[in-house]
């Protein structure tokens, strides 16, 4: 099936040429960190996660987000999710990619990372997201191409893959609960020390997702003529929107423990992101656009009308998109780490190269989600018999 | 390059499932101290000689009465210079990539949650002494993914294998006191006499104070506490008849954030 990704128009072409192109920026950018240190990002002593993390974050909860469509089309044989779960599936593969390329940019020594198989420790929880990553990551592989495969032939899938597929569905849940394990078993980081931290990582993924292949299809539709169907689209706007929904719900019982019970440790980071702490306030604005953009979007993705219409449904998916993502991918790290343990305020802003190289992450993730969307895409002409 | 190591990673990846079910067994059923254990037995970081002074669990008692800003700044630099921790400030007036081992900061920051609100103006504006705590239950030890860091079995100190150390700084986000450091480039260049006599780091690693490990073993007090000028007390805690249980038995001492359940072993006369 390779070989689909091989034939394509110039637009195809150029557009994998761009891509290549930036992700060379980023990669040269990478050779001078290697060199420098991590030193040439805005990281800090206080501040010592920042937009890599942050981004690696919020891609696990992408990945996740494929088990809103395999759920519903393997589990309860939603047919409408025929055309587009695997589409979630390849998602997944790229986003898992991206996460572990965020790992590594973010290493201080990249070359001893094997050190983390030869020193195997269960109680550290990176040791955890390492399998549950790699086995995402090998689960969504095997069964999105063997899935493809059998469509393409014209046959059922392979016996074997129908176990792989339940077991993808609570591992979908897994890779955004240990990423959210990370954060909240750290006993003075008082913003993320919280039990909702795990179910709120898994609703903005919910919504992230969702909203993020909607946008995704509307693209594939206009370049090439493969539409998921709308039906699929509705059906996961409403997702979305009761995702957006429920991770706001989540965000609000945490400023309600956090404000009413005026514990300094937990209140003081909500502080900072919204309203500034002693003068520091580089946040503050993209914060309440957060806000602002999920709740619109939440408001249009309940109203039929507004849902139905594609230009609102689009704009109200990319809403989705950005607000979750600076949510997690902007405030969600730094936002624990201002004020430090101290209860100093030191900010954190990504530098130049750090952005280059987060940029140049991405790059190769889209890179790949391209190769692997014109396979499908070329294998679903091919079985629509116009290929 | 970037493509072959995404490669191994991925062959890495699968070979985890089996290396990890594995280590699952051996490694959960003992506590997270005894998990570190095996590090420190294999490869002894420090050789003792025989006039080694040795404890159970050592620990600190900072008397901030007999502390002014001087003393403070002499103890800073004696554990600075003989650990060869640079001094990025200095040399490049970089603070975000300061390293310290020991500093002082004010009450209200060395015990946030603590802070008593119409405090005397000595403890007020007093220099509090800050480092490592090496805590008994130490939540950096549980974070970290190779037990870099780790617990000495035999005496309680909280150290750091800087050749083992992959640089993730999970260790740092798990840290309640903001103890640890992370050399965010080459540290050689902003160290101003180097003692040969202890190792430099490289870029990319996590350091902090290792209560003086390698003075320990050849019979010495830590660097701060000689340089206290009588202000700081060394000694073992699980020994009663020693003169830090005989001073904490004698005088009200408090830790930083008890309530986190690290139990430090530095305790803090005020």
């Amino acid at each position: 099936m390779l070989e689909k990704a091989l034939k394509g128009s110039k637009t195809y072409w150029m557009w994998l040429l761009a891509l290549a192109v930036v992700f060379a920026v980023g990669f040269v950018v990478y050779l001078r960190q290697l060199e420098f240190g991590l030193g040439i990002t805005g990281m800090s002593r206080d501040v010592t996660w920042g937009f890599y993390i942050a981004q690696f974050t919020f891609l696990v909860g992408v990945a996740a987000s494929a088990v809103m469509l395999v759920l519903p089309y393997y589990l309860h044989d939603y047919k409408t999710f025929g055309k587009i779960t695997v589409l979630g599936e390849f998602l997944a593969v790229a986003s898992v990619l991206m996460c572990m390329l965020f790992i590594i940019v973010d290493l201080g020594q990249p070359m001893r990372l094997l050190n983390v198989i030869f020193y195997p420790t269960p109680n550290s929880m990176l040791f955890w997201d390492m399998i549950v990553l790699n086995g995402y990551l090998f689960l969504n592989i095997v069964i999105g191409w063997n899935v493809l495969d059998a469509e393409r032939n014209n046959t059922a899938p392979e016996k074997w893959i129908k176990p792989l597929i339940y077991l993808s569905i609570p591992w979908a849940v897994s890779i955004h609960t240990v990423t959210a394990f990370l954060y909240c078993g750290l006993p003075g980081r008082g913003f993320w020390l919280t039990a909702v931290l795990a179910p709120r990582f898994l609703a903005s993924a919910f919504a992230a997702g969702p909203a993020f292949l909607i946008l995704l299809s509307f693209i594939i539709r206009r370049f090439t003529g493969f539409d998921a169907g709308t039906r699929a689209r509705q059906t996961l706007a409403k997702i979305v929107a009761y995702a957006v929904l429920a991770n706001l719900f989540f965000f609000l019982c945490e400023v309600f423990v956090a404000v009413y019970s005026q514990i300094p440790e937990h209140m003081s980071h909500l502080q900072y992101l919204f309203f500034g702490l002693h003068g520091h306030d580089a946040l503050v604005p993209w914060m309440w656009s957060s806000m602002a953009l999920m709740v619109l979007a939440v408001i249009f993705l309940i109203i039929p009308a507004a849902r139905q219409n594609e230009t609102t449904l689009i704009f109200s998916c990319a809403f989705v998109f950005v607000g979750t993502w600076i949510d997690k991918g902007l405030g969600m790290i730094s936002g624990g780490f201002v004020p430090n343990p101290l209860h100093e305020v030191n900010e954190y802003i990504p530098s130049i190269p750090e952005i280059v190289i987060t940029i140049g992450v991405y790059a190769l993730g889209f890179l790949v989600l391209t190769l692997l969307y014109k396979v499908v895409t070329g294998v679903k002409k091919e079985v629509a018999g116009q290929g | 390059m970037e493509n072959s190591r995404r490669r191994f990673l991925k062959t890495a990846g699968f070979s985890i499932l089996g290396v990890g079910a594995g280590s699952m067994l051996i490694g959960l059923a003992p506590g997270p101290s005894e998990a570190a254990g095996p590090a420190a037995e294999t490869k002894p970081v420090f050789v003792d000689r025989p006039d080694a002074k040795h404890a159970r669990r050592w620990g600190m008692v900072i008397d901030t009465r007999g502390l002014d800003a001087r003393t403070c700044r002499k103890m800073e630099e004696a554990c600075h210079s003989i650990h060869n921790v640079p001094d990025h400030i200095g040399k490049f007036g970089n603070k975000n990539h300061e390293i310290k081992w020991i500093w002082d900061t004010e009450f209200k920051h060395a015990f946030p949650g603590q802070e008593a609100e119409f405090l005397s103006d000595r403890l007020e504006n007093a220099p509090v002494p800050v480092l490592c705590n090496h805590c008994d239950n130490p939540p950096c030890v549980r974070a970290c993914p190779t037990r870099a860091t780790f617990k000495r079995e035999k005496d309680g100190i909280v150290l750091m294998d800087f050749h083992r150390c992959i640089g993730c700084r999970f260790c740092m986000a798990a840290c309640p006191f903001g103890a640890r450091s992370f050399n965010f480039r080459d540290p050689r260049p902003a160290i101003e006499d180097e003692n040969p006599e202890f190792p430099t780091r490289m870029k990319g690693v996590v350091e902090k104070c290792n209560f003086c490990a390698e003075r320990l073993a050849v019979g010495k007090m830590p660097a701060c506490v000689e340089a206290s000028g009588g202000a700081l007390t060394f000694g073992d805690l699980n020994d009663p008849d020693s003169d830090i249980r005989k001073l904490l038995a004698d005088e009200y001492a408090i830790r930083r954030k008890p309530n986190l359940g690290t139990f430090p072993s530095v305790f803090y006369i005020v």
